[in-house]
């Protein structure tokens, strides 16, 4: 069996930046393993621009952002595996044994002494959406669809309806129309978009697209191919009201209705994952509940920018460094963190102070919209910090900043809360 | 006194999207903005400003390649063209190849749709061996 000090499992902005962190801080024998046929990721696909104003301080297209950290990652030397598909990861006694394959090498197993997992996540299928009406060919997920008309240069269809108001819909809407299709509508579940103001003006403003809020799609018909989608619009608790049925016809339905960290080999090792997040349980240092796997980007918890998959990738390959200079993680006093109020979760779930670094970044997202309102820090109950925010949305990710220093002035902390309150 | 009217816009400037009006009144061939309303900070008045008088874009799309290692590459304008230009811009593009390897920062088209603007290559695209063409 072959040995690397560390393994990272995905060459996608995640993996990437958690190779170049983890090689800048010391670790010489790192192995990416890459399923696709070039690193990169999903951004070889998102060919609109606006990555990368925080990391860069302009606005790249996916690939472009996506070839800076390949630059990074080639001129250190660093090895990616391409064509490569890890098919089980397995922690026992803390050896972690990586099965891949390839059409090279066939099937072959690694040893690692640590482990990044960076496989991001994946769109959330038709089946898992509960859509009445026939299966016909027409019917793609929005990533699918951009896959399709960006990387292989093929068209999925001329007259389109899209159901959900991500961001990846919102831009496909532009995309498609761009290429001569014509976008009908496109049908949001919630009273709101998850999408960035941005994409709704300038992906679907500037084409004149409607936008209808509450809706959903109650019916596809067609046997071989789509032939028409009908939405309606839906109360408070997600029915469809009777009478307000729309019919479109239409060769094709993208769904963007939500991404999944794809954690199965998160799972196979037996690793815990967070109900919320779909994402494993981490520590302040992004450590799963196996020593010595750490975890970061889109498998971790879905992100809305890139830049904040880069950093935290970053910080993943740091700790991942350190933990192979000590080859332990060292077991003590937690502080548990506590989504409250409003919060939906908070990534990491627990931090280590006595190892913590100097200053801890939580991200989390809030479970509607709220308009002024704070985002209020408690330590064992008591407010330590506020911070007011004009507008919060679930489409945009929070962070809030923990400062060991600031920790360290309460030596008996157990938990620390965040939650949303009126200002 | 000539009409006023007014456009209705959403300001992207954070996620807030204030709805912000500009009342605009037609003054010798040029409107002049009257009044910016609805907006919560600068930003929005700016960006109103900006909307109403000349809205540009940076507009991103992909061009066939040759001979490349992916058969299509990731293209944008150089810098932000007006709005009113992207359906011209997108037609210019039909039809249009380029030869790999293409690099970043190559120029794929000059002057594209009389805008002065370059559409620049945003992607990498490796030449295939001379065997696997």
């Amino acid at each position: 069996m072959i040995y690397h000090d560390l393994v990272i499992i995905g060459g996608g902005p995640a993996g990437l930046a958690a190779a170049v962190s983890a090689k800048d801080n010391g670790i010489d024998d790192i192995l990416v393993i890459e399923r696709d046929k070039e690193p990169g990721g999903i951004l070889n696909q998102c060919i609109h621009n606006g990555f990368g104003l925080h990391t860069f301080g302009e606005e790249l297209t996916g690939p472009e952002y996506a070839a800076r950290f390949i630059d990074q990652v080639l001129s250190r030397g660093i090895t990616c595996k391409k064509n490569t598909m890890a098919v089980d990861f397995s922690v026992e006694e803390n050896r972690k044994v990586v099965t891949a394959m390839n059409r090279e090498d066939g099937v072959f197993q690694i040893s690692a002494g640590a482990v990044i997992l960076a496989m991001g996540c994946r769109e959330r299928p038709r089946g898992a959406l509960n859509i009445p009406g026939f299966r016909p060919a027409g019917i793609y997920s929005a990533g699918t669809a951009q896959r399709l008309v960006n990387i292989e240069g093929l068209m999925p269809g001329r007259e389109v309806v899209i159901l959900g108001s991500g961001d990846i819909g919102l831009i496909m809407a532009r995309r498609m129309t761009l290429e001569g299709a014509k976008v009908k509508v496109v049908a949001e579940l919630m009273p709101y978009s998850g999408g960035l103001k941005r994409n709704i003006v300038q992906c679907l403003d500037d084409f004149n697209i409607p936008l209808k809020l509450s809706h959903t799609v109650i019916d596809i018909e067609g046997k071989k191919r789509v032939e028409a989608v009908t939405i309606a619009q839906v109360d408070e608790n997600g029915r469809p009201v009777p009478g307000t049925e729309e019919r479109y016809t239409c060769d094709t339905l993208l769904l963007s209705c939500g991404l999944i960290p794809e954690n199965e080999l998160s799972r196979s090792a037996g690793i815990h994952i967070n109900s919320i997040t779909s994402g494993p349980v981490v520590s302040d240092a992004l450590e799963t509940s196996a020593d010595g796997v750490f975890a970061c980007g889109n498998v971790l918890h879905v992100h809305d920018l890139v830049d904040y998959v880069s950093q935290e990738a970053a910080a993943a390959g740091k700790n991942a460094a350190r933990f192979l200079r000590k080859n332990k993680t060292r077991h003590q006093e937690q502080i548990e963190l506590v989504a409250e109020n409003g919060v939906r979760y908070t990534v990491p779930s627990f931090l280590r102070p006595a190892e913590m670094d100097d200053t801890v970044t939580v991200r989390f997202r809030v479970d509607g919209v709220y308009r002024n309102h704070t985002i209020t820090v408690c330590y064992d109950g008591r407010p330590a910090a506020r911070r007011k925010r004009p507008v919060m949305a679930p489409g945009e990710m929070e962070q809030v900043i923990l400062r060991r220093e600031e920790l360290a002035l309460c030596p008996d902390l157990k938990r620390i809360a965040i939650r949303i309150e009126k200002a | 006194m000539s009409e006023t009217y007014k456009k209705e816009l959403t300001c992207i400037g954070c996620p807030l999207g204030c709805p912000v009006t500009v009342t605009l009144q037609d003054a010798s061939g040029h409107c002049e903005i009257i009044s910016v309303t609805g907006n919560t900070c600068p930003k929005g008045d700016a960006y109103a400003r900006k909307e109403v008088t000349n809205p540009t874009r940076i507009v991103t799309t992909t061009v066939r390649v040759t001979d490349g290692a992916a058969p299509m590459v990731n293209v944008k304008t150089a810098s932000d063209i007006p709005k009113e230009k992207i359906s011209d811009c997108i037609a210019a593009l039909r039809g249009v190849t380029v030869a790999a390897p293409v690099k970043i920062g190559d120029t794929i088209l000059n002057n594209v749709a009389e805008t002065g603007v370059a559409i620049i290559a945003a992607g990498n695209v490796t030449a295939l061996p001379q065997e696997m063409r």
